[in-house]
């Protein structure tokens, strides 16, 4: 572990005043990586001024909590700055996530199959051969997913419902819809490609 | 036989993604890696494969990238902060 970093798991594992001294440096650090973060994606979603350095605030709190929670698990693969900084951002995109959901709640079932294609970037000279694809799709959604894999994949893909507003909206997280949204890909391309609509061996 | 096009790509997986909270276990030191100008694909290969799938990963990580470059970390305080 370089001796910087040693330095802050050595504060923030101490007690008494090294260790208060340590959390405040922690805080502070943590803030203005949030507030970094926050403002490189300011105008998200509509989302600036006080509101913005609200979330980086909040941010920068949940983040403190997870680093100290965690603090003693930290090996020194990198500078614990880098390491602290990942939740930092971490907890800025579940607020914007949050924030968002909060305040224009989710609309689910509303969103069109038709325009799928376009707007994952399908081209005018593509259009007539995906919609056959998309109608497979279609059915095969209906038929192949489970409840909750059809949910979740609606609401990502058709509805366009950004996955962290869609966690918040379900009480679940990023890394369980993603695995969700994992399994329902590779059963529907299974599916696809079983009926000839999709070449074998989707691997990227 | 449809053409692969968009709608096929959005539904490959690749079965070294590691999803998302392994990645942001190991992001830290996949990001100094890159921010060093080192490939880190050899040796987190399961990072790399999320990473290239999963758009809200891909974004943190531009945003870690981003603050590594800027050098956020060694900056002073903001007086607010305090």
């Amino acid at each position: 572990m370089d001796p910087e970093s040693r330095v802050w798991v050595d504060g923030l594992t101490a007690t008494g005043p090294d260790h208060d001294d340590a959390v405040a440096r922690l805080h502070a650090l943590l803030l203005r990586m949030a507030r970094a973060e926050a403002s490189r994606r300011s105008g998200w979603h509509g989302i600036r001024g006080p509101e913005l350095d609200d979330l980086a605030h909040q941010a920068a709190d949940d983040a403190a909590v997870s680093v100290l929670r965690k603090v003693e698990g930290f090996r020194g693969e990198s500078r614990f700055t880098t390491w602290a900084c990942a939740f930092a951002i971490h907890e800025v995109a579940g607020k914007f996530g949050r924030h968002v959901w909060r305040r224009d709640g989710v609309r689910l079932d509303e969103g069109s199959w038709e325009q799928v294609p376009e707007r994952l970037g399908t081209g005018p000279e593509s259009l007539a051969e995906s919609r056959a694809l998309l109608e497979a799709l279609r059915r095969a959604v209906d038929s192949e997913l489970t409840p909750h894999q059809r949910t979740v994949f609606v609401a990502l893909v058709v509805d366009g419902v950004p996955l962290e507003v869609l966690a918040a909206e379900l009480g679940s997280n990023r890394n369980a819809l993603y695995k969700t949204m994992f399994d329902a890909r590779r059963k529907l391309r299974l599916h696809l490609e079983t009926h000839g609509y999709l070449e074998g061996g989707g691997r990227p | 036989m449809t053409d692969e096009g968009p709608l096929g790509r959005l539904l490959r997986t690749d079965p070294r993604d590691v999803g998302c909270d392994e990645a942001w276990a190991l992001v830290h030191v996949y990001a100094e890696l890159v921010a060093a100008g080192a490939d880190p694909e050899e040796q987190f290969p399961g990072v790399t494969a999320h990473l290239a799938q999963c758009g809200p990963c891909a974004e943190d990580f531009q945003g870690l990238l981003v603050q590594l470059r800027d050098g956020v970390a060694d900056q002073p305080s903001d007086r607010r902060s305090t």
